[in-house]
């Protein structure tokens, strides 16, 4: 079951917004809204997050990202439909309900830290937790737990402005791990911090999530990061969800021209993975069979080389037509492998940036397995060529400069 | 005259306040003999309590204050200030209008500060608020004292009263600013982690209100402080009394000496305020030397890690 389900979420700012709702559902624009007062911030946003998944929701400002995470927790309120909290909708929720909600099940980080300066680091941790009303020897054991979660055991004592930007905003981190909440919104949370720090943050992110398996609703504005750390990803523009899918499906079929125009600055050398680019050979040989199936295999399929495989598709090796074809010629009955050229493999999930070292280095071609390491495919020196050829040339997706004439108009009335 | 008395018609708006103020007088006269009870006690008390102490041990005193709260600088000139005092022969009309500035001020902040929480709080009020406040503070100061003697007579009552309403406005407008400037997202962190509005004005936004509400009774003091003198005008003792006597005959040496005398107050208690509101910015006080050296002692014994 899903832990968020949003359907046909709407929100509009100014008076009488319920009037805006049908408008746009009769098929008004919002730019045609906005000469009525009305700013239309969501419209019709639906998606589920699932339990101890990263799901990213990414746009660029003015696009309604941070409206939709507020609707999340309800600090602004839906004008339509439906947000659930596990089984649990918001809409329909008292005040005193929705705290409730905000204690136990959802915390917030936030993009600016929002640490209070007056309290120490370790008060800070525990705020979520003194405001539900936890008692103080407990209150501090969790905050210093979660601290030393984050890597800030023994500055409990200290005051945020001792601490440097990138140790705030793990303090923001712990304030919202402390108050053991399943699900954690993440507002920009690293966007306000250095390049390198926010690397250090993701990885750090990404291991405590795998850790702790929360569910996590990341906003951001930046792309890369959007695609290190989302195992879902929501791209929004103009108050629309335009695209939901993995990395590699917004990579691979971005659903617009505006989503893919906003891939090309992407290095999908770092995103696409192995498995995306991989092909099956034209034929494969069982290990037990003999020089002579071997032989006629490679005639047949004009190949090179011929993939040996166990009876459980792990593969066994790779077999040279010229070795094949002396093991033939010398009446041999066991195949012939070869010590000159060992096979190299790769799991499907390395990114293809990682491939190139791998390829050099040996002639065949690069073997991909799975998990359990059974064979999904090859990666030919040349298909890896190709797939550098094609990332860096953005020669797949033609946007003509027209729509990016109006992206940028549409945009800019926005901001 | 007007004119053009057929074209516009004189308004008695005068007479109506005064009607109002008569009838004010007639049916809460109760009201007006519990603030005057309340005011003489605290201000007679208060008088007397500084006048007994000998300035020997209160001038001491008020030094040792300058140095806990600000600085070894502000103690030597409250010092020298203070002694100042005592030989030009001021020293009970100082205290006089020290006590009638405390009282009045401590008056107003507990009127200002919950008045300005609301108004922060809620923008009808807010909205309500503002003009009354524009309308205080612009308003003649004299004026006030006229209904101030139709209901209290005179004395130190009626200029405390007047004192009250003048140095209102800062501490309530200063209170508001204080809270709304919190920043949004600090509150929206109280918020997003389900704590009640009382608890986000308790936990967050007062407290980081603290410096400009500060600012604000500093403010209220030294309105407070002008006040007095014109509180003078209808009996008030202290420095404003002095100031009156020398004006009604010409003494000029009067007059410096107890205007002097303000002005040593006025020094004193402004800075002693100031650094009531950002205690931070004094490295020299003794507050905070005392503050670093329990923090050291606290982290040599390992304490620093604790939460």
């Amino acid at each position: 079951m899903s832990v968020i389900t949003a359907d046909g979420l709407y929100k509009i700012f100014g008076r009488r917004p319920a009037r805006g709702v049908d408008a746009l559902r009769g098929g008004t624009t919002r730019a045609e809204l906005r000469e009525d007062g009305l700013t239309a911030a969501v419209i019709d946003a639906s998606f589920q997050v699932e339990p101890g998944e990263i799901f990213v929701v990414m746009g660029l400002s003015g696009s309604g990202k941070s409206t939709l995470i507020r609707m999340v927790n309800g600090l602004i309120p839906a004008t339509a439909g439906d947000l659930s909290i596990g089984d649990q909708p918001l809409s329909s929720m008292a005040p005193a309900q929705l705290r409730e909600v905000r204690r136990k099940r959802i915390s917030m980080v936030f993009q600016h830290f929002a640490l209070l300066p007056h309290r120490t680091v370790g008060e800070n941790a525990a705020y979520g937790l003194e405001v539900s009303g936890v008692s103080r020897s407990e209150r501090e054991a969790k905050a210093e737990e979660a601290l030393s979660l984050v890597g800030l055991a023994g500055w409990g004592g200290y005051k945020p402005s001792a601490l440097s930007g990138g140790m705030q905003q793990r303090v923001g981190l712990a304030r919202a791990l402390a108050a053991g909440t399943d699900i954690m919104l993440m507002d920009e949370a690293f966007s306000a911090l250095d390049p390198l720090i926010r690397r250090d943050m993701q990885d750090q992110l990404i291991d405590l999530q795998q850790r702790l398996e929360k569910t996590i609703l990341f906003i951001t504005h930046d792309l890369n990061e959007a695609m290190r750390i989302g195992d879902r990803i929501a791209m929004m523009r103009d108050g629309e969800i335009v695209q939901i899918g993995t990395s590699e499906e917004i990579l691979n079929e971005p659903a617009n021209d505006y989503v893919a125009a906003f891939i090309q600055d992407v290095d999908r050398t770092r995103v696409l993975q192995a498995g995306a680019i991989m092909e099956q050979p034209p034929e494969t040989l069982g290990a037990g069979q003999g020089p002579r199936t071997a032989h006629k295999l490679l005639r047949e399929t004009q190949n090179s080389w011929l993939i040996a495989l166990n009876r459980d598709r792990t593969p066994r090796g790779v077999l040279w037509e010229d070795d094949v074809a002396a093991a033939v010629r010398e009446g041999r009955d066991d195949l012939p492998w070869s010590t000159r050229h060992e096979m190299p493999t790769v799991h499907q999930d390395s990114p293809i940036a990682e491939l190139f070292a791998e390829s050099a280095q040996h002639a065949s071609p690069l073997v991909v397995v799975d998990d359990d390491g059974r064979f999904q495919g090859v990666i030919p020196r040349i298909t890896l060529l190709t797939a550098l050829g094609s990332v860096n040339g953005n020669g797949n997706h033609d946007t003509s400069s027209d729509d990016h004439s109006n992206d940028d108009s549409s945009r800019g009335g926005d901001a | 005259m007007n004119p053009d008395e057929s074209v516009i018609p004189r308004i008695p708006l005068g007479d109506w306040v005064d009607n109002g103020f008569d009838w004010l007088k007639a049916n809460l006269s109760w009201l007006f003999d519990l603030f005057s009870a309340v005011m003489n006690f605290l201000i007679g008390n208060l008088t007397d309590l500084l006048v007994m102490i000998p300035p020997v041990v209160l001038i001491p005193i008020f030094a040792l204050i300058a140095l806990t709260l600000r600085s070894w600088k502000l103690a030597v000139g409250s010092l020298i200030g203070f002694l100042l005092i005592v030989s030009m022969d001021q020293w009970e009309t100082t205290m006089q209008t020290m006590a009638l500035v405390l009282i009045a001020t401590l008056a107003a902040v507990i009127i200002a500060v919950p008045l300005g929480i609301l108004a922060a709080v809620n923008s009808t009020v807010s909205a309500i608020v503002k003009p009354v406040m524009d309308f205080m503070q612009t308003m003649p100061a004299f004026v006030y004292l006229i209904p101030a003697v139709t209901f209290f007579s005179i004395g130190v009552v009626p200029g405390v009263f007047a004192t009250i309403i003048f140095a209102l406005p800062p501490g309530v407008r200063m209170t508001e600013l204080g809270i709304r400037q919190v920043d949004a997202e600090t509150v929206e962190a109280g918020e997003a982690f389900g704590a009640t509005r009382g608890q986000i004005l308790r936990g967050i936004q007062l407290p980081l209100a603290v410096p400009t509400i500060m600012a604000g009774v500093n403010q209220v003091i030294m309105l407070a402080l002008s006040m007095a003198v014109i509180a003078g005008m209808v009996g008030a003792d202290g420095l404003g009394k002095e100031v009156v006597d020398a004006i009604g005959t010409l003494n000029l040496a009067q007059g410096v000496e107890a205007g002097l005398g303000v002005v040593i107050l006025a020094v004193f208690l402004d800075r002693l305020t100031a650094a009531l509101g950002s205690p931070g910015d004094y490295q020299g006080s003794l507050m905070h030397l005392v503050q670093k050296s329990i923090a050291q002692r606290g982290s040599a014994m390992g304490g620093a890690g604790s939460v």
